[in-house]
Order: C-alpha cells, then sequence, then structure tokens
C-alpha cells in the first residue's frame, strides 16, 4: 500500500493550479483524496504530480445565484449536507451528499471531486445529471460552463481536460411543486452504489406531469433513463414507467452484481424513487 | 457478594489487557524496530496456475535501496525440508512437495516467485516492480467440485489426480428404506478470515548462529520446531515471540513461507529482516477457510424420529497442504449429527487440491462446515415430515449424559432441552410468527423469517492418545506454571498463545479464585519460547479448556505443598487443615490460619521447613484432556428480506450457549459476538470470489464484504451452564461456538421469509441477487 513516487505541490491560488497543471500533463488534482489516494496506494493510479488544492479555501462556498445556487467545487461533503440554502431550495443535493461513503469521507471528500472523478458508481453524478446542472470549468483559456449532459464522458472520464479544474457547480432552485428522491441499493453502510436513481418529478395534484430520472452505475457514466421520463410525461403510473428504467443501459457485471440484476435492482429502485418523489 | 465474586471465576472483570491496547501502547510486529533491519517484499505470482520460465532479477537488484533479491531456486539450498504439513490423514495422502518460493511453477495467484530485500519498504515495493519473471501460463482449476471429477484440469500434474485422500467414518447402516429421506446438496464458499492485524514477521540473527524470530502468530511453539526443522537448525538456536497479536481466527495458525524466509535470509545477511503483510496481500497470501461441497442425507421414521446420516464432503484444500490442511475438514468429522442421536451414521471426506489459496483453519474449522448442513437438513426434514421444526430438534436431542455417539466419541455433558426452552422465552416467537403471517396476508415488499440453529460442538483440541489415533502427529496436553513470589504475588507462565482472547485476564482471575489473591497480583507470561514452558499454543477453543486446566492443576499443586508448609508451621498434622480461598484454617481451632501468600514467603526464606523438603513454592503442570469439550446451544435469528431488492437484513439475534463454567462473562460475550458475527457473514456477506483462471476477484476491503456494525442489530445473549464434568472446573470452549451456530440460523431464516413464495433452498452467502433469483425460479 506504498504509491508509486510522485512529486507534489501545494496550489496556492485557481491560477497557480492552472499554471501547475499546464506544465505537467500527467499531474492529478488533489482536493479531499478519498477516491484518488486509495487508487494511488493500489498503484492503480500513478500521476507524475499531484496539485493539492485542498487549501484553496475560496472554492469552498454555497452561494445563491438568482434562480441558481453555486457550490464551490470544494465544497465538502458535510459541508453541503448541513448547508441551509441547498436544504431549502435543493434538497436532493444536501440529502444526497449526506449519502456518500461514511462520515469520514463525507468530512474529506468535496463535491467537485466527486464529479470530476467521474466514477460511474458515485452518487452526486446521477443527482447532478438529473437536475440539468452547469460546471464551471477554468482552464488557459478562461472559463468555460459544460451542462451536466456533457460532462460524464466515459468511465472515470469528464469533460475537465488536461491543465484545467472544474471550480464550481450550478444547480437550479426547486420549487414547492418538485419532488425529489436518490435512492440506491448498496450492501454495507459504507459501500459504493450497487444502483443509485436520482428522481426530479413535477408535480400536479398527486400526479407526475413530467420527471428527470437519472441512473448510478448503470453503465460507464451515469445516464438519464429517457424512456421512464418519456413514460411519466406520457402518463404512465411510477409502476409502469419504471419498467422502462433498464432500457438502453449498459451496466457491468462485476462481484455485486451481474448487469442482468442491476437491470432489476434499477426498475425497484425507479419505482420506489418516483413513488417517493410524488408522496 | 464476597470478595471473590468480584474478581475470582465468574466474576465480569474489565479486561486487563485493554487499557495499554486502546491507548495504542501495544506491541505488535510492526512496531518492532531495529537498528539495521532490511526489508522483505514478496513478488507473487498473478497467475492462478503457470510455469516460471524464466526470472530476470537484475534491474531490481540496481534499484535504489536494494540489498539482495532471491528467487526460489536461489534459495531452494536453504530448505532442508518441504513447507511442513502436520496432519497426514491417510497413510497414502497425496502432499506435492512446496517450498517458501516456487521454484518452476506456481499453483495459485499469490504464490510468491522472488523476495527483495531493501532499505526501505518504499524501495522494496518499487524494486518488486521491478523483477521481470516469464510465466507460461497453464489452464487453472477452481471449482472444487469439478476438481475431484475424473478428467478435470490437474493442479500438481505429477499427482496425475487432484485428489488429496479420501477419508471415511461409517456406524452402522444407512436406512434406505425408511420413511422419509431427504437429500441436499450444499455449497459452502472459501472465506478469508481477515484478522485486524495482518502477518507481519521480524528476524534478527544473533551471535553465534542463533535468531529471534518475531511473528504474528497463535503458534510459538510449534512454528519455532517446524521452521528450525525445515531449516535444519537446532531448535535451540531458534527463539520464536509472538508479540501483542491482533487477532487469528485460525489464520496464524500455520508455519507460512514469510517465516522461513525472514529466518533464512536475516541468516544470509547478518542483519535483522522485516516483512509486514499489505492487507490486500492477506486477501491472497494468508490461508482461506472453507471451500466445502456437501451432500447431506437424513433418514427418518414418519413421526420425526432419525435414524441415519449420510454426509459426502468434497473439501478444497487450495493449491498446497499448509500446517494443518487436510485435518480441517476431519474436525467436524465426528459431529455432523450435532446435538441429535442417530444411530446409524456414515461420513466421507474427499480432500482436493485447486489452483486457489490453501485452505487451513479458520475460525470453526471443519465444525461450521458440519453444523450448517446439518441444520438447514433439519429444517428440510421438518417439512417433509410436515412437522415443527422445533419438535423435530427436541425429538431427536440427546439428553442422556455422558452420550457415545455414533461417530464414536462421548460427550460429557450438556442440557439442549435447557438451551432451547431458554431460547424461546427470549425470542417471542408467537409474536413473531404472528407479524410474519400479517405482513404476507399484506403482500408487504418487506418479509420476515425466522431461522434455528441447535447445535453441539467438539473443541478443547485435544486428548493426544485421539490426535494419535487420527495421524495429527503432534499432542494435544498444554502446560502451565505458577511462581508463588515472596511478596505475595503470582507469576503465571502459560504455554497457551493469546491473539486477542484476554487470557492474561481469564487466567489471574483463575489463579485468584483458586490461591487467594486479587488478580491485578498476578502476571501472565506468554508467547515467547524463551520463558514459557513448552506449551501447545491457542487454536480450536483449546486455551481454557487444556490450558486452564493445566493452570488449575499447578495450583492443586501449590496448594498442597502449601498445606505441608503451613501444617510444619502451625505444628499441626496436614490434616487437620481446611483451605479456601486461599488461606488454611486449623479444624476446630478458627483462629490459628496461614495463607498460600504465607507459605509462599516461608518457601521463599527456607527458614523453617519441613525436612526435606525443596524450598521455593512454585509448580508446573502438564494436563492431557481426558476428553473434548462439548458446548452446545440453541440460536434463533430474524431476519427481515426485501423481496424487492433482495436485500436480507438481520433484525434479531438471539443466542443461548452452554459452555459450562464461565471465567469471566464479559471475555465470554465478546467471543460469542464475535463469532456471530463471522457466522453472518459466512450466510450473508462474505465468499471469496475467483474467476474461471483463478484470479481473486474481490480480494480488497471494498469488496470482500466484512460485515460492520451498522449492518448488524444488537445480539440478544444468555446462557445455560452445564459444567464439564471432564473438566476439573467444568469450563467449556467457546471460541468457535458463535461462527459455528450462526449461519445455518441465518439462511434457515431467509428461506423462511420467503417460503410462501416457494423457496426452498439458497445457497450462501445469500446475497441480493441470489434472493432475487431464488424469488424469481420459485414464482415460476
Amino acid at each position: 500500500m506504498i504509491p508509486a513516487s510522485f512529486d507534489y505541490e501545494v496550489a496556492e491560488s485557481v491560477e497557480h493550479a492552472l499554471a501547475l497543471l499546464g506544465a505537467d500533463p500527467d499531474a492529478k488534482v488533489l482536493a479531499g483524496g478519498h477516491s484518488l489516494v486509495p487508487a494511488l496506494k493500489l498503484r492503480v493510479s500513478r500521476p507524475s504530480k499531484l496539485v493539492d488544492i485542498g487549501r484553496l479555501s475560496d472554492l469552498a462556498y454555497v452561494r445563491d445565484a438568482g434562480s441558481q445556487l453555486a457550490i464551490g467545487a470544494l465544497t465538502r461533503h458535510a459541508a453541503v449536507q448541513g448547508d441551509p440554502l441547498l436544504q431549502e431550495h435543493c434538497p436532493i443535493v444536501s440529502s444526497t451528499a449526506g449519502k456518500v461513503g461514511d462520515p469520514q469521507v463525507r468530512h474529506r471528500g468535496t463535491i467537485g471531486g466527486s464529479l470530476a472523478h467521474g466514477d460511474p458508481a458515485s452518487d452526486l453524478p446521477a443527482v447532478i445529471l438529473a437536475l440539468d446542472a452547469e460546471l464551471v470549468i477554468v482552464g488557459a483559456g478562461g472559463e468555460r460552463t459544460v451542462a451536466a449532459a456533457d460532462f460524464f464522458t466515459g468511465v472515470f472520464q469528464t469533460a475537465v481536460g488536461p491543465g484545467e479544474l472544474l471550480t464550481e457547480i450550478r444547480i437550479p432552485k426547486l420549487g414547492d411543486a418538485t419532488g425529489w428522491s436518490y435512492l440506491k441499493y448498496h450492501r454495507r453502510a459504507q459501500d459504493w452504489a450497487t444502483v443509485g436513481v436520482a428522481a426530479i418529478v413535477h408535480r400536479d395534484n398527486g400526479t407526475a406531469t413530467s420527471a428527470s430520472v437519472a441512473l448510478t452505475n448503470m453503465g460507464g457514466t451515469t445516464l438519464r433513463a429517457a424512456s421512464v421520463e418519456a413514460a411519466v410525461a406520457a402518463g404512465s403510473s411510477p409502476a409502469e414507467a419504471a419498467a422502462h428504467a433498464a432500457e438502453g443501459a449498459e451496466p457491468a457485471s462485476d462481484t455485486a452484481a451481474s448487469a442482468e440484476f442491476r437491470a432489476h435492482l434499477a426498475r425497484v429502485l425507479t419505482e420506489r424513487a418516483l413513488m417517493e418523489a410524488l408522496a | 457478594m464476597s470478595a471473590t465474586e468480584t474478581w475470582g471465576i465468574g466474576a465480569p472483570l474489565k479486561r486487563k489487557e485493554d487499557d495499554p491496547l486502546l491507548r495504542g501502547r501495544g506491541t505488535y510486529v510492526d512496531n518492532i524496530d531495529l537498528p539495521g533491519t532490511v526489508v522483505m517484499v514478496v513478488v507473487r505470482s498473478p497467475y492462478a496456475h503457470a510455469r516460471i520460465t524464466s526470472i530476470d532479477t537484475s534491474a531490481a537488484k540496481a534499484a535504489e535501496g536494494v540489498v539482495a533479491v532471491y528467487t526460489g531456486a536461489d534459495l531452494r539450498d536453504d530448505w532442508k525440508a518441504a513447507m511442513p504439513c502436520a496432519w497426514p490423514v491417510t497413510e497414502d495422502m497425496k502432499n506435492p512437495e512446496h517450498f517458501p518460493l516456487a521454484v518452476s511453477e506456481v499453483n495459485y495467484q499469490g504464490d510468491g516467485v522472488a523476495v527483495v530485500l531493501a532499505d526501505t519498504r518504499a524501495h522494496a515495493v518499487d524494486a518488486a516492480e521491478l523483477v521481470d519473471v516469464d510465466y507460461e501460463v497453464l489452464d487453472a482449476i477452481v471449482d472444487v467440485a469439478a476438481a475431484a471429477e475424473d478428467g478435470a484440469t490437474l493442479v500438481h500434474e505429477e499427482l496425475g489426480t487432484n485428489v488429496s485422500y479420501v477419508w471415511p467414518l461409517e456406524s452402522g447402516t444407512f436406512d434406505e428404506s425408511a420413511d422419509v429421506i431427504v437429500k441436499h446438496t450444499y455449497i459452502q464458499p472459501p472465506l478469508i478470515p481477515n484478522a485486524i492485524e495482518p502477518r507481519g514477521v521480524v528476524a534478527r540473527p544473533e551471535p553465534g548462529g542463533d535468531v529471534t524470530l518475531w511473528s504474528a502468530t497463535q503458534i510459538p511453539h510449534i512454528l519455532r520446531l517446524l521452521t528450525a526443522a525445515t531449516l535444519g537448525m537446532s531448535e535451540t538456536k531458534l527463539r520464536v515471540i509472538a508479540p501483542d497479536v491482533g487477532g487469528g481466527f485460525g489464520s496464524k495458525l500455520d508455519v507460512y513461507a514469510e517465516e522461513l524466509l525472514a529466518v533464512a535470509i536475516a541468516r544470509r545477511l547478518g542483519t535483522p529482516v522485516k516483512w509486514i503483510e499489505e492487507r490486500s496481500e492477506n486477501a491472497l497470501a494468508t490461508i482461506h477457510g472453507r471451500d466445502f461441497v456437501t451432500t447431506l442425507e437424513l433418514a427418518a421414521t414418519k413421526d420425526g424420529k432419525i435414524t441415519s446420516l449420510r454426509a459426502n464432503v468434497i473439501a478444497s484444500m487450495g493449491a498446497y497442504l499448509q500446517l494443518v490442511t487436510p485435518g480441517i475438514p476431519l474436525l467436524g468429522a465426528w459431529i455432523y449429527a450435532g446435538p441429535y442421536e442417530i444411530p446409524n451414521y456414515s461420513v466421507t471426506f474427499t480432500g482436493v487440491f485447486t489452483n486457489t489459496t490453501p485452505t487451513d483453519a479458520y475460525r470453526g474449522a471443519g465444525r461450521p462446515e458440519a453444523t450448517y448442513v446439518l441444520e438447514r437438513t433439519m429444517d428440510l426434514l421438518a417439512k417433509e415430515l410436515g412437522m415443527d421444526r422445533v419438535e423435530l430438534r427436541r425429538k431427536n436431542f440427546i439428553t442422556e449424559f455422558p452420550a457415545t455417539i455414533a461417530s464414536g466419541l462421548t460427550i460429557d455433558s450438556g442440557d439442549h432441552h435447557a438451551s432451547l426452552d431458554r431460547l424461546l422465552e427470549h425470542l417471542g416467537l408467537e409474536e413473531l410468527e404472528a407479524e410474519q403471517q400479517a405482513r404476507r396476508d399484506r403482500g408487504d415488499t418487506k418479509q420476515i423469517g425466522i431461522g434455528f440453529s441447535t447445535y453441539n460442538e467438539m473443541c478443547g483440541l485435544a486428548p493426544s492418545r485421539i490426535l494419535g489415533a487420527i495421524r495429527y502427529a503432534a499432542g494435544g496436553w498444554e502446560t502451565a506454571t505458577i511462581r508463588c513470589l515472596p511478596t505475595g504475588t503470582f507469576q503465571v507462565v502459560t504455554g497457551t498463545s493469546p491473539h486477542g482472547q484476554g487470557h492474561e485476564t481469564a487466567w489471574s482471575q483463575i489463579v485468584a479464585d483458586q490461591l487467594g489473591c486479587d488478580p491485578s497480583e498476578v502476571e501472565v507470561l506468554h508467547g515467547d519460547t524463551s520463558i514459557s514452558p513448552y506449551g501447545l499454543d491457542t487454536y480450536g477453543s483449546r486455551s481454557l479448556p487444556v490450558g486452564g486446566a493445566a493452570l488449575w492443576s499447578a495450583g492443586e499443586k501449590i496448594i498442597e505443598k502449601a498445606r505441608e508448609i503451613v501444617a510444619h508451621q502451625l505444628e499441626v498434622a496436614a490434616d487437620d487443615l481446611e483451605y479456601e480461598a486461599g488461606t488454611f484454617t486449623v479444624k476446630g481451632s478458627p483462629d490459628k490460619e496461614m495463607t498460600v501468600k504465607g507459605a509462599a514467603w516461608a518457601a521463599f526464606a527456607a527458614h523453617n521447613l519441613p525436612d526435606g523438603m525443596e524450598p521455593n513454592l512454585e509448580a508446573t503442570a502438564t494436563y492431557d484432556p481426558p476428553n473434548f469439550s462439548w458446548p452446545g446451544g440453541a440460536h434463533a435469528a430474524v431476519v427481515e428480506v426485501d423481496t424487492g431488492t433482495g436485500d436480507a437484513r438481520l433484525i434479531r439475534y438471539v443466542a443461548i450457549d452452554d459452555v459450562g463454567t464461565v471465567v469471566n462473562p464479559l471475555i465470554v460475550d465478546g467471543q460469542v459476538h464475535g463469532g456471530i458475527t463471522q457466522g453472518i457473514a459466512t450466510a450473508l456477506y462474505e465468499e471469496a470470489i475467483y474467476d474461471e483462471d483463478g484470479n481473486l476477484a474481490n480480494g480488497t476491503m471494498a469488496m470482500y464484504l466484512v460485515p460492520s456494525a451498522a449492518e448488524l442489530p444488537s445480539y440478544e445473549l444468555d446462557r445455560t451452564e452445564t459444567k464439564a464434568t471432564d473438566h476439573p472446573f467444568g469450563a467449556k470452549g467457546v471460541g468457535e461456538t458463535g461462527t459455528i451456530a450462526a449461519a445455518p440460523a441465518v439462511i434457515n431464516a431467509v428461506i423462511d421469509a420467503l417460503s410462501h413464495l416457494g423457496v426452498t433452498d439458497i445457497q450462501m452467502p445469500a446475497t441480493p441477487e441470489r434472493v432475487w433469483r431464488a424469488i424469481e425460479e420459485a414464482q415460476q
């Protein structure tokens, strides 16, 4: 459990971090370290350099930005979980942050680190995708905003390129007519989701008029359950809509579950999430 | 409450061991830092079965900080004997010769092929990546049942078969024409023991060719004997110390390659050598448990009296025979009938090689495997007979003790009805069944099930003559010394080797109770071959049944000698003295008294001893148990199963154990807690998963599912106390009872929860996917 050797630099500012990252294409960003450090110890990740952004405290915030809330990438899960703005305007984010890993992970891990890591088994990507959030990426060429639908590009791959840094996540405020749920199945308290479902449901008099549904660990990236969304929009019941949950998904088979069982779990959890969001 | 009730036998004394351990002041092997130490890292095969065609160590040797690199061929002549197996269970048992590093062929993923020695661990790990091994990959065989078949891929070509041995035990004839016969085949997958402290070794060369070996081991005495033999050293040249050891569960009851390598290389280099196992390395390089496929048949009359039992056990040895690998299945051979009186008894064991990590002792060792198939089949039989499962168990309990059972041994004591009665008092079965029915009637997603396991096991290894009769190489006795120091304190030296069990506390309580002192006045020394009497270490729930009895016997010798000293000093006849809790009084003259402590001073001063008596009050006793130890009990699990996700979760667990006299109820509860947890883990969570090429697919703690407190309810524990008649103060072993009892209770509960859906079988661990598939299949 000793990493391969690497250089280590502490970033003093975003600009400094970008300069360090730009100078070394094999450098990796170290934020909370709770995904990266285990990978280093197993030597499955062998960066030439770690750029530690852990001291950029001005990247840790939750701000009201009009119709949106802006979350600094370095905000730790525990802070996201406890944030009053999020709890009031977008509780699916604060609630799901409280379901990440275990207390130690939540007090070190960051929202930006979790999203930029691109792990299809992580919880927050599905929530971000279901919310149609926007992600702010800065690089040598300046700042750009990427839609969540374009952010997750592959297994452990995102739109954050070499020399770039994810700095902010912008999520919509949800109104009173919007229900939500994030459900995941995991064996032990600290385990990754075998499958997870994020559902945002627009309600009218107890029935769903439309829904955004995104799945965790049902493929190489988090993905939208488009058939479920279409079924809800067409007036299907949660049970009817949930039957479509695995359509188009290509989940992996591993020691936690076969692809077939993941598809089953996606259907079960989607129905439950839609019901919970409607309740 | 008298004084002894607060600290003698039976008192809930907090453990002496805990203060330093909880403050981080324990001394584990990795805490031993000797000047000039070189760190050893083992290069391991990534393949389960391959020929080594070449090894190039030149780049590794040239790397920064590297002191030496050795291959199996380099060290071959250091070994004067192959790796030891102390239990050749049959005369014709096949035992492939193997050495601490593979020389020409690797037979499991993780088999060692080379070692790197460097000044730091980081340098050693880096250089290990530079050892360039060319392999010719061979077909691997993983599935134990398939490996036993003719024509299977062979693990060891030179043996011509994968079968190491066939070992039968038969008494009577199976009643083929019985009213009812049930037969079922069960898979018990391999398990990774996962002691909280992985293994570790430090070997220090001493002047004159001696070596001191610190090892995270359960067996310093046996390790010394066999390390010396393997290296061709005089036993007197080797001192083995087991310092604080962080658990073992049987996985440290072995002589491992790294222990032998460290000693050999320390002698070669003349510097201390240290090897500390990494956690994911532990998953491959430390023995696994279980990996059985068992077919069990029970024959019974239509009113539920069981007449015959037949078991056919196929047990994986893994790739090689380790210290007691072939004997592990046999430790269950005598108890496939559990607590039941079954006159016709036949069990056959086939030990089979596979390209997987060698198996060996893991908590319960052969007895969980026996109890699991029996208790599962008891439920099947009850269903077949249309009989209540609790009544079926009651009807077949052994009730007269001592009981000579069909397998040939004699159970000294027990009271199974008492344990079951107590269990039912705690359980509230009627309410649970009403709740179960209500959920079924409502069609709830979450269903509950109740499962039982009534068990009887044999532990306290073991009567030496019986061990000899079943071809184990050593005996099963144990030794203890008590030294009464002049200050009125007591030094105990035990041949047992605790690694988390709390012997220092329990042994202190026994001495305090017997010789009249406070437990704080007792010092317990152990785990160092230079200070302890020759002992046989700790495994098989033997320490209290055998080591505790040896200690008691030594105490009796102390009392007898003290009696003569006191009689002499008080000028009375020895027969006129009465003894209780450390004090001799003269019959009829209660004011005349003298304590053992007083006698100890008199023996130390030696001014006024009886003519011819040796000074000093010290005694050593070696105790060879007349019988095994026979704990038993009744357990019940209540599970909730989510029929949507397939998630099965414990909501209650009630355990009634009968371990005879309890020395310390806190320690006993702790043993039962841990044991139950490992049994639940077996039933619901843990399984070493190999792919068909023999790659261990879940060898990290992220993927190998050791359950945590968050997954488990608080257990409801109680005891009945039927004293062992074959033990000086009535104690029975407790280290393995929970693991032996728990798994079938849990699986029976999962099946019970789903029985209304037509589910009759679920393979363990009952993963959500297996539960889901069982429901799907039953619904078709």
